[in-house]
């Protein structure tokens, strides 16, 4: 038994709901793994993607889009002893999958609501998403600092293309995987590892991204310029580094990826 | 079975499409679900729950006695502080495991609430079930979630919830009272109805699946007076009615100066009113809908139709056309639309204000078709030539009774519908988007559906005005009456 | 004349189709219901690749679909292209099998009335019993809908004895409401039939789309007296939703409208899934696709 040889899992990138290599060709060493080092064309197939997956993402019910993260939560917890993350950080990612997906359809009424306008009108503001969103992921927690930003993401019906943590890319690679078995439809979530110098720019300077949230407590200059060119929003933040963090402030994290839509409608025969 | 279409003969119909009982494993007897566990009734007795389209038995229950009642609620009262105690993120991991079992035991709870109420399958399949999952699966993201649904206030639980539910959608209502209340820390003991109480008791079953901590909530079914009972016990701190307007009533004077809080959900005589500028083929949809869904036991039935007019004629001929395509049957059968009356008593209820709109004076038209030897039934029916005054206009018949009225202007439509005590529903059928809103904006009515009927979303607000009752179910308002906001002033009735 | 829309509700016309959807064919209904859905075929090949020979084999298939099954009746027609009209009517001959031919520039109608009516006239004259023609969406979207109706009159006129269905392309009509304004202007121009596509293009016959012109079917009958029919083509490719077809039929035009004398579907791959779930109700088995030839 113990003269098995074990077959090597291969680690690649989650794009468009497969599992890709990089396009460059080119790896890192993660403990005795190579893993991908994404370029910035898979940083733009990513973008693609989910662009791609974005109106049929955003065409679901709210309580479709939260009975699959609950489902995400199911995945993640019957495949939790393969990440490899501490317990501790699995567990708390399980519940902020669970927290989220719980907003995704009370969001509205908190965020939105009617405006009692001084004219014969019914006025409604509502929030919606605002697109793909690009999420960099802190180095620490592995997993937790992905996860809370992914999911008010696509608890708020966006698409996301995330930066996985530089030092330990695994766990967010992992979490592909879970995907796989969770109905998270391909494209609504690409994960890419790598350089975060290289990657985050190739993100942030992409026109075609709506928002960008930058979890990890740097590179806030670069990605702020970079953002402007095409006036995508951008959100700053420190990385949860627990399920009271990652859930402390969930309105912020879905009003920095939503735009409020008002409408205006006669009322009078 | 054949239909109103005898005038013509038919081509081609539709083989019975039984739904299959087979795989329901039903208890040969239930017990009072209390403290986590079904259990002998002590005073109670053990009943017979009858299915209306056959007259056989479906299952033998327990129905609670003074004393299972009480022990109902002391094991309440006992659970609840250790239930409110849990963070909002694990009492709401309980739900959605509720919900989710819901949705896997979802076949076997469409065929028995057909069994035990009567039914259609279709409905129950696609409507009743479905519905209590995702109002399960709602509020168990709100229970970490409290003070963003109760604007930033600081908020607690009640307590110890008394709730009694109806008989027309048993486990839908069951779940509309449950959900919200256990979301927000308190603990229940839920009535069933005297003659649906069975797919309650396989709730119970799925929230043993659950591992839901014993105590935090009881299933004890029975008569009236067992409601009347649960009503006055001292030790609660809220009671949920949905039933009839006059049994609401007497709860509301029930409760008089022990001031506990009170939702009520109560009757209606909901106007559905046409204008000629609607979609009219839709617009008939909608009215079958309205009055013919659950053969019309449903609260905000759309049984009084308010027609303009000028297409008056058109709209009541399509619809009797209509009518006579309702197929009326055995309830497990997939392709039954209207289904059996709930009991021998609702029926006799039915038929009595069906008599006194013909003596009246009103037209009647009662669609033709073949009903079953046993079992309770009543074939859908349309008046014309009703008035205001008619009881058939005024009184709720909770049956698949339609009464048609007309009016020429929107402001006439909007004095009708609001010339009644009730204030539940209403429809609005018109092309024009102002108009619908100005009329919504003008009718005494807690819900108004605009080109549409009897649409139910757990985070849509649901309730009535005046005596339809007061408090509302769904969304973040269905908070609101499971929680406490003013903490310095504990015996503030909200 | 400015125009005006009727009024159709899109969540609720889909909603109406959908729960239709719902009813459950099974057995002895099932059965029944697929040798109805063959009758009611109009077994279609309309291909820049078809010949003769392709053609006849087509024929004999629409006469006698299943050798094996031989309660499965004969389709209604055949739908070809006007130059292949002759081969089908000799092919047809004494069969039942009705000979249709498509014409006006079809799929498009992007040519002149001129144009229209002569390959309609020829599709005639080489013996065609049913002419489907396409109404001119470029007058119907710019608002002519005086010279929509013209078209098909003077298309109409031209037919002869053949019988005229009129495909109205929903799909590129926009709304609910364009859908049931042109059934209207199509039925006030003399169309025997109205027909939703031409299956070269977009969705065709989508449950809503069906549901939709056999409404306005039904209020025109009931107004004026006059039978017109119905045609569903494009995207029915499944029993399934053949059978869906007859329920929108049955439940709201009624019974005396299940006759092919009334309703067509037009169909290419879908005669070989009627006759699987009719193999699979005989034999409780699900069949191989190769058992039955294409042609």
């Amino acid at each position: 038994m113990s003269d098995r040889l074990p077959v090597r899992k291969t680690y690649k990138l989650f794009i468009g709901g497969a599992f890709v290599r990089s396009e460059s060709g080119r790896y890192d060493r993660a403990g005795e793994f190579n893993i991908p080092r994404g370029s910035r064309k898979d940083v733009r197939d990513a973008v693609a993607a989910a662009r791609k997956a974005a109106v049929g993402w955003a065409g679901k019910t709210a309580y479709n889009r939260g009975q699959i993260l609950y489902r995400f939560a199911e995945a993640l917890e019957s495949r939790a002893a393969d990440i490899g993350a501490e317990r501790s950080d699995v567990e708390a990612s399980i519940d902020v999958l669970v927290h989220y997906a719980g907003w995704t359809d009370k969001f509205q009424p908190v965020l939105g609501g009617i405006n009692p306008v001084a004219a014969p009108f019914l006025s409604f503001s509502v929030p919606e998403p605002t697109g793909v969103v690009g999420v960099v992921a802190p180095d620490s927690p592995p997993l937790l600092g992905l996860v809370a930003e992914l999911a008010p993401a696509l608890a708020a019906a966006n698409t996301v293309v995330a930066v996985l943590s530089e030092d330990r890319p695994l766990p967010g690679l992992d979490l592909g995987e879970v995907m796989g078995i969770a109905d998270v439809p391909g494209g609504v979530v690409n994960l890419i590892s790598g350089r975060r110098s290289e990657l985050a720019p190739a993100l942030a300077g992409h026109h075609a991204l709506s928002a960008i949230v930058n979890a990890t407590g740097e590179l806030a200059a670069e990605i702020d310029k970079l953002a402007s060119e095409s006036v995508t929003r951008v959100r700053h933040t420190s990385p949860a580094t627990d399920y009271a963090t990652a859930t402390a402030d969930p309105l912020s994290r879905l009003e920095a990826v939503t735009e409020l839509k008002t409408a205006w409608h006669p009322v009078g025969a | 079975m054949a239909t109103q279409e005898q005038r013509t003969s038919i081509v081609w119909d539709y083989a019975p499409a039984p739904e299959s009982p087979d795989h329901v494993r039903l208890r040969d007897s239930y017990g009072l679900f209390i403290d986590g566990d079904f259990r002998d009734p002590g005073d109670g007795t053990r009943v017979q729950s009858i299915n209306p389209a056959t007259e056989e038995v479906v299952a033998e229950v327990a129905f609670a006695g003074p004393g299972d009642v009480r022990r109902a609620v002391e094991a309440a009262r006992a659970a609840q502080p250790g239930w409110a105690a849990l963070s909002g993120l694990e009492r709401g991991k309980y739900l959605f495991r509720v919900a989710r079992l819901i949705q896997e035991r979802a076949r076997e709870l469409a065929v028995v609430e057909s069994m035990d109420g009567g039914k259609p399958i279709r409905e129950s399949r696609d409507v009743d079930v479905p519905l209590a999952a995702a109002h399960f699966f709602h509020y168990a993201g709100w229970a970490d979630k409290l003070s963003y649904g109760m604007g930033g206030r600081a908020v607690e639980p009640l307590g110890v919830a008394g709730q009694i539910v109806p008989w027309n959608f048993p486990l839908l209502m069951a779940a509309w009272k449950l959900a919200p209340a256990l979301a927000c820390g308190n603990t229940a003991v839920l009535k069933p109805a005297e003659t649906t109480p069975v797919t309650a008791l396989l709730l119970a079953e799925i929230l043993q699946e659950a591992e839901l901590p014993p105590g935090v909530v009881q299933i004890v079914p029975g008569d009236g007076a067992a409601g009347a009972t649960l009503v006055r016990e001292p030790d609660i701190d809220k009671v949920a009615f949905t039933g009839s307007t006059s049994v609401g009533k007497n709860i509301q004077a029930a409760l008089a100066g022990r001031g506990i809080p009170l939702t009520l959900e109560l009757g209606g005589k909901s106007a559905n009113i046409v204008f000629e500028d609607a979609a009219l083929d839709q617009a008939v949809e909608g009215i079958v809908n309205g009055i013919f869904f659950n053969q019309g036991h449903v609260c905000c039935a759309g049984s009084r139709l308010l027609i303009q007019e000028s297409v008056a004629e058109t709209v009541v001929s399509k619809l009797w056309d209509r009518m006579g395509r309702l197929r009326v049957g055995d309830p497990l059968d997939k392709n039954t639309d209207v289904g059996a009356i709930n009991s021998r008593e609702q029926l006799e209820r039915i038929t009595a204000l069906v008599a006194s709109g013909e003596e009246e004076g009103a037209v009647r038209r009662t669609v033709v078709c073949d009903l079953p030897d046993r079992g309770y039934w009543f074939a859908p029916t349309l008046f014309t030539g009703v008035a205001p005054a008619h009881r058939i206009a005024a009184e709720e018949i909770f049956g698949p009774v339609v009464s048609v009225l007309t009016f020429r202007t929107q402001a006439e439509a909007i004095e009708k519908a609001n010339s009644t005590p009730y204030g539940l529903a209403a429809g609005i059928w018109t092309d024009k988007g102002s108009k619908a809103f100005e009329v919504a904006a003008a009718l005494q009515a807690g819900v108004v559906w605009q080109n549409t009927y009897n649409k139910f979303d757990p985070s849509a607000a649901f309730g009535g005005y005046k005596e339809s009752g007061f408090g509302r179910e769904g969304g973040m308002s269905g908070l609101r009456p499971y929680l406490r906001h003013d903490v310095s002033d504990p015996g503030v009735t909200l | 004349m400015i125009r005006r829309l009727p009024h159709v509700d899109r969540v609720g016309i889909e909603e109406r189709a959908a729960t239709l959807g719902k009813r459950s064919i099974k057995t002895t209904a099932k059965q029944q219901g697929i040798r109805l859905a063959v009758s009611m075929v109009d077994l279609t090949t309309l291909e820049g690749s078809d010949t003769p020979g392709k053609v006849r084999h087509l024929c004999a298939k629409a006469v006698c679909p299943a050798p094996s099954m031989p309660e499965i009746p004969s389709v209604a027609a055949v739908c070809v292209y006007p130059s292949l009209v002759a081969v089908t009517r000799e092919a047809l001959e004494g069969t039942g099998v009705k000979t249709a031919s498509v014409a006006t520039a079809f799929p498009s109608g992007q040519a002149s009335l001129d144009v229209k009516l002569r390959d309609t006239e020829e599709a005639v004259a080489a013996g065609a019993d049913e002419i489907d023609m396409v109404i001119s969406r470029e007058a119907f979207l710019t608002g002519d809908d005086a010279r929509v109706m013209e078209e098909i009159v003077r298309v109409k006129d031209v037919c002869g004895d053949a019988h005229l269905k009129v495909i109205l392309e929903t799909s590129e009509l926009g709304s609910y409401d364009h859908v049931r304004h042109a059934s209207m202007l199509a039925m006030e121009a003399g169309a025997d039939f109205i027909k939703t596509s031409t299956g070269k293009t977009g969705t065709g016959a989508t449950p809503g789309v069906v549901l939709v012109m056999l409404e306005a079917i039904r209020d025109y009958v009931d107004r004026t007296g006059r039978v017109v029919g119905m045609k569903a083509a494009g995207g029915v490719s499944v029993s399934k939703a053949a059978l869906h077809m007859l329920v929108l039929v049955k439940e709201t035009l009624g019974d005396e409208w299940l006759t092919n004398e009334r309703f067509r579907i037009g169909a290419s791959s879908l005669l070989n899934d009627l006759l699987m779930q009719y193999q699979k109700t005989e034999t409780g088995r699900y069949a191989r696709p190769e058992d039955f030839s294409k042609e």
